[in-house]
């Protein structure tokens, strides 16, 4: 009985904080980041409805968010180092710390017991308990003569390991957490200059890094990482001038369609289109601006692609299949994150500098709803917790 | 090149101030998008602090040309096109004095 009166509070309290007058599951819920105001919005997507904000979590000026496997807990990445979980159910904050003095994101390991966060400053990848959000283990980013690079790119990856890259060192790093009291840091030096951002294939296989410094991305096999890191695409951009860049982009998840995946070229109108087979390149799209996120919609037929400033008031849908342009959207200025329903059917997109988060049917193309929030940015649903590398 | 760059913005204090509209528009730019660098509270991210504590010894030039012209060999890019020297002026002197 003393086990069960809080999980019935809490459950009261989770209604009273939907609004539903029934038990509530989570598996249609998501949070949207307000990045101005510290702020969240709790969102459902089977009414699409904001169903309440979250205030009081600090600078979110660049902010993410990975769940619990029982999509119970949000734990929300701020840039002033906060690290904040968030009860799904109470819509309320749970747990929070301050853990840096500047973060750029984080991971959630395989089995659920924790949380990675990547820092700016002091540079390193930091892991706490889930459960408390206590500290398990400090892994600063050294390199040269003591020096602490900042982490970017930081993943779950399977064998309760983290996987993540050095911008200043130009390293990929592989965290083995499965021993605690232990824990295993493997280092893959030279993968090339300025390693901005990484994503991981969706089988937990191949890491791979997007460069900033340099052409090409670096691929490393996480089955086989002895036969260390590798550059593909290495001359995507050779000969041509870079256009100045004025947002970096991002590498998300992996747009994928059949044996196609889609990232951003760097400092060009271009997404690039790579054979996943061999990892050679299977063609580009051209788009019109410098893309941030390449988005597959979950069936991989589409891609929306959104893009940096100035053009960061549109977004282009292309078809996978005939690699055509469907269709440019232009949802407002400062469009910023796209978020798929869990099957694919709608795209919630976040449009910061209109105060709006809309809806848009995937088949139609069109406008399904229109919400307010404020200064919105990264749009989060908790299906994301079963999926590695986000 | 630095050079012109500074005599141009030196020409530029002489303009008058972007207008309120503007204004807001710039500190719009400032703390979105400089911000996505930056940080919204400009206390760093990719790109270092732009606080009043980190600038105090670089001159208001120097800022409204970097602004301007970008910092070859960084990720930080020319924001010429979108910023007149006016302008990058009077960002610079308000990061200085500090944007809160």
């Amino acid at each position: 009985m003393t086990r069960i009166r809080p999980i019935l509070t809490a459950l009261l309290l989770g209604l009273t904080a939907v609004g539903h007058a029934e038990t509530r599951a989570t598996g249609d819920l998501g949070l949207v980041i307000e990045r101005a105001d510290g702020g969240l919005k709790m969102i459902e997507t089977s009414g699409n409805t904001v169903l309440s904000s979250i205030e009081g979590l600090g600078d979110l000026s660049h902010a993410s968010a990975v769940f619990s496997r029982d999509e119970r807990f949000a734990y929300i990445f701020g840039r002033d180092g906060g690290l904040t979980k968030v009860d799904m159910l109470q819509g309320k904050i749970a747990k929070r710390i301050v853990q840096s003095g500047n973060s750029i994101g984080g991971a959630i390991s395989q089995d659920g017991r924790l949380v990675a966060v990547s820092n700016y400053e002091p540079g390193g990848v930091r892991i706490f308990d889930a459960d408390t959000l206590e500290s398990v283990a400090d892994l600063p980013a050294d390199y040269g003569d003591g020096k602490l690079s900042k982490v970017v790119g930081l993943v779950d990856a399977p064998g309760n390991r983290f996987v993540y890259s050095l911008w200043d060192a130009g390293e990929i790093r592989i965290a083995d957490m499965s021993d605690l009291a232990n824990p295993k840091v493997r280092k893959f030096e030279n993968i090339g200059k300025q390693p901005y951002d990484a994503l991981i294939t969706p089988d937990g296989r191949y890491y791979i890094a997007g460069l900033f410094g340099e052409d090409g991305l670096a691929l490393l096999d996480l089955w086989q990482p002895d036969q260390g890191v590798r550059r593909i695409l290495p001359d995507y951009g050779r000969n041509d001038e870079k256009m100045p860049v004025y947002k970096m982009p991002h590498l998300e998840g992996w747009a994928m369609a059949g044996d196609r995946a889609f990232v951003p070229a760097v400092g060009r109108n271009q997404v690039l289109i790579v054979n996943s087979n061999d990892w050679s390149e299977a063609g580009r799209l051209e788009v019109s601006g410098q893309p941030v996120f390449v988005m597959a919609r979950p069936d991989g037929r589409q891609v929306w692609i959104n893009f940096a400033f100035p053009n960061n008031d549109r977004i282009e849908v292309f078809d996978t299949l005939t690699l055509e342009r469907i269709t440019t959207l232009h949802p407002g200025k400062g469009v910023l994150h796209m978020e798929f329903e869990p099957r694919g059917e709608e795209v919630w997109v976040s449009v910061r500098d209109d105060d709006q988060l809309q809806i848009y049917d995937t088949a139609t193309l069109k406008q399904v709803k229109t919400m307010p929030a404020r200064k919105p940015s990264g749009i989060f649903l908790t299906h994301r917790a079963h999926k590695i590398g986000l | 090149m630095l050079a012109s760059a500074l005599a141009l913005s030196t020409f530029a204090i002489a303009q008058a101030e972007p207008n309120p509209e503007r204004q807001q528009e710039l500190r719009q730019l400032l703390l979105h998008d400089c911000g996505s660098c930056h940080g919204l509270t400009l206390k760093g991210g990719l790109g270092p602090p732009l606080l009043p504590t980190t600038l105090h010894d670089k001159p208001a030039e120097y800022l409204a040309a970097t602004i301007r012209y970008g910092r070859p060999g960084t990720p930080m890019p020319p924001w010429g096109p979108f910023v007149s020297d006016a302008e990058a002026m009077w960002l610079a002197k308000l990061l200085k004095e500090g944007v809160q």
